[in-house]
């Protein structure tokens, strides 16, 4: 059956919707388990898992985007870099927040001892520092008034991304599964920009199109829906 | 149970010590958590009251707790609820997730349970946990317990001290260490297929440590029978280190003459070692030990050296060869 044609317009619209939605639903699905009571004995500590998990996770579908488009040319994500940047730095704010002011009580000595006596947290903080520029600069008129500089600084992002994996390897207590994947799926969509894999992809996808397979290029002509 | 039971807290502190560097420390840290204080009870003052909650979430609702003598600890501080209690574990032969053992857990079949004790003794033995329940007097113990995550709780447990055991079996000569291990189950135990441990749960503790008046077999807490999810129906607690050491669900005791490798040990070599003494001068490889989280206080609260059971235990440690045994003396080197 085939599937009903959207044009360019409604896709975006829809995109930026299940963003917004998806992005907000950890923080509406925390609200309520703190309304109700459910966040268990240790609510501090669930807190801070459930807001640095969102924010790790959004960080990583932000940085999916470019290599999304590079690998299946998928033009249509790329506007859902910045939403999905800001709303990671959001989280991480409020993760922050946490730490700061329900787990050490705004204590200054305490929050520095807690930060440099903690690798994790260290490196945690760190990641935020990386992002706050990029949050600040984040609108048009920051990307017009810096120009080639503006690129430049977003590329920040990149090593925010390896603190906050790092982060998470440090915090647990032994090394398991999912702080792995994390660094693995990081690494790889790292790696999908270094020019010369970059360079490999583009040209295996460059093959593909010339076989007419149903798959379009990004620059080129759309030779399907996109999505596919 | 309809046995006396006899109230032991298994600490003497004459009155004149009890002023306390820790009420000044507690006082403090309660001062610097004013502002987490203020933030809990603004971000409290924002919901309705527990009891009105439709899931009926937060209450001590779940099994409304047996007889315990006392509402706090030898220090002040209160116990932690039943509740909390038996739904915040570290279990991981059920789950990794902290609220995962108490789903999970209940159902594993407690009984018939048999504990063989032996090794280097003279009257080995395989003991039926109902006969070891009759065979020593179930005392209450309220003991802190330290997890090296940070957090700790105040536990009214119900048990006997360890020495009775090891004391009725005979340890050779020769003997100068205890190995515990747990059940080793994984078809009913999800955990223990995961590979990045090495199973069956395996702890131990040098001979002067278990024969020691504080260490415990666990059997109840809050005057009821152990739930699964705190390591029913028998387990350990050695409440002056972090709470890994009380191993859950015991079927082995042997006694041996090397240091047993834990699993902890085993899945972190430079991390976690055999003492693992509460100790807030020394820090975990990767996070500060100087704080802690007790469960159901907002902020935080410094670390007491041997969990605040210094008095007790410190002479255990006194004079020992820091490097060959990972020993740390007072002046305050790695302990491990």
């Amino acid at each position: 059956m085939p599937r009903p044609k959207l044009d360019r317009r409604t896709q975006a619209r829809l995109l930026k919707i299940a963003t917004h939605v998806g992005a907000l639903l950890p923080l509406a699905l925390l609200l309520w388990d703190y309304w109700f009571y459910l966040l268990g004995p240790n609510p501090i500590q669930e807190i801070t898992l459930r807001t640095g998990k969102p924010a790790l996770i959004l960080l990583v579908l932000s940085l999916a985007c470019t290599p999304l488009n590079t690998l299946l040319g998928w033009k249509q994500v790329l506007p859902l870099r910045r939403p999905l940047g800001l709303y990671a730095f959001f989280y991480v704010c409020l993760h922050l927040l946490i730490f700061v002011w329900l787990d050490y009580g705004l204590d200054l000595a305490l929050i520095r001892e807690g930060i440099l006596e903690k690798r994790y947290a260290l490196a945690g903080f760190t990641a935020f520092l990386l992002l706050l520029p990029l949050a600040v600069t984040s609108t048009r008129w920051a990307m017009r008034k810096l120009g080639k500089n503006w690129k430049r600084l977003h590329r920040l992002v990149y090593a925010a991304a390896v603190l906050a994996v790092i982060h998470y390897l440090w915090l647990v207590k032994s090394i398991t599964a999912q702080p792995l994947v994390f660094a693995a799926i990081v690494a790889a969509l790292l790696l999908l920009r270094a020019g010369p894999i970059k360079q490999r992809v583009l040209r295996w996808r460059r093959g593909l199109a010339r076989k007419g397979t149903n798959t379009s290029f990004p620059g080129g002509k759309q030779t399907s829906e996109a999505g596919d | 149970m309809t046995m006396l039971i006899k109230r032991r807290t298994g600490i003497e502190i004459p009155s004149s010590e009890i002023t306390p560097e820790h009420l000044y420390l507690s006082r403090r840290s309660f001062m610097k958590g004013a502002a987490a204080l203020a933030a809990g009870t603004l971000l409290a003052s924002c919901r309705p009251d527990p009891g009105d909650a439709p899931f009926g979430a937060g209450q001590e609702a779940e099994a409304s707790p047996g007889q315990v003598s006392a509402t706090t600890d030898e220090l002040g501080d209160p116990l932690n609820t039943y509740q909390d209690i038996t739904t915040y574990n570290n279990y991981y032969e059920f789950s990794t997730d902290k609220a995962g053992p108490a789903r999970l857990a209940p159902g594993y079949p407690t009984s018939p349970w048999q504990v063989a004790v032996g090794g280097l003794v003279n009257k080995p033995g395989i003991y039926d946990f109902d006969d070891l329940r009759a065979k020593f007097d179930q005392e209450e113990r309220i003991y802190r317990l330290r997890c090296v995550e940070a957090w700790s709780m105040v536990i009214p447990w119900l048990g006997f001290p360890l020495s009775q055991l090891l004391n009725e079996v005979e340890p050779k000569a020769e003997a100068s260490f205890v190995r515990f291990e747990t059940v080793h189950d994984p078809d009913r135990m999800p955990g223990q297929n995961s590979p990045w441990y090495e199973w069956p749960y395996v702890e131990g503790l040098r001979l002067d440590e278990a024969m020691h008046d504080l260490t415990i077999l666990a059997t109840g807490l809050y005057g009821k029978d152990l739930l699964m999810q705190n390591g029913a129906p028998i387990r350990l607690v050695i409440p002056w280190k972090y709470g890994f050491k009380s191993i859950k669900s015991i079927v082995k005791i042997d006694l041996v003459d090397y240091m047993p490798t834990s699993l902890w040990m085993a899945a972190a070599p430079n991390e976690y070692g055999f003492y693992a003494n509460v100790n807030p001068d020394v820090p975990h490889p990767r996070w500060s030990q100087a704080t802690e989280r007790r469960i159901g206080e907002f902020g935080r609260r410094p670390t007491i050296l041997y969990n605040g059971y210094d008095q007790q235990v410190a002479a255990l440690y006194a004079g020992q060869d820091l490097k060959e045994n990972f020993m740390a003396p007072e002046s305050g080197t790695q302990l491990r």
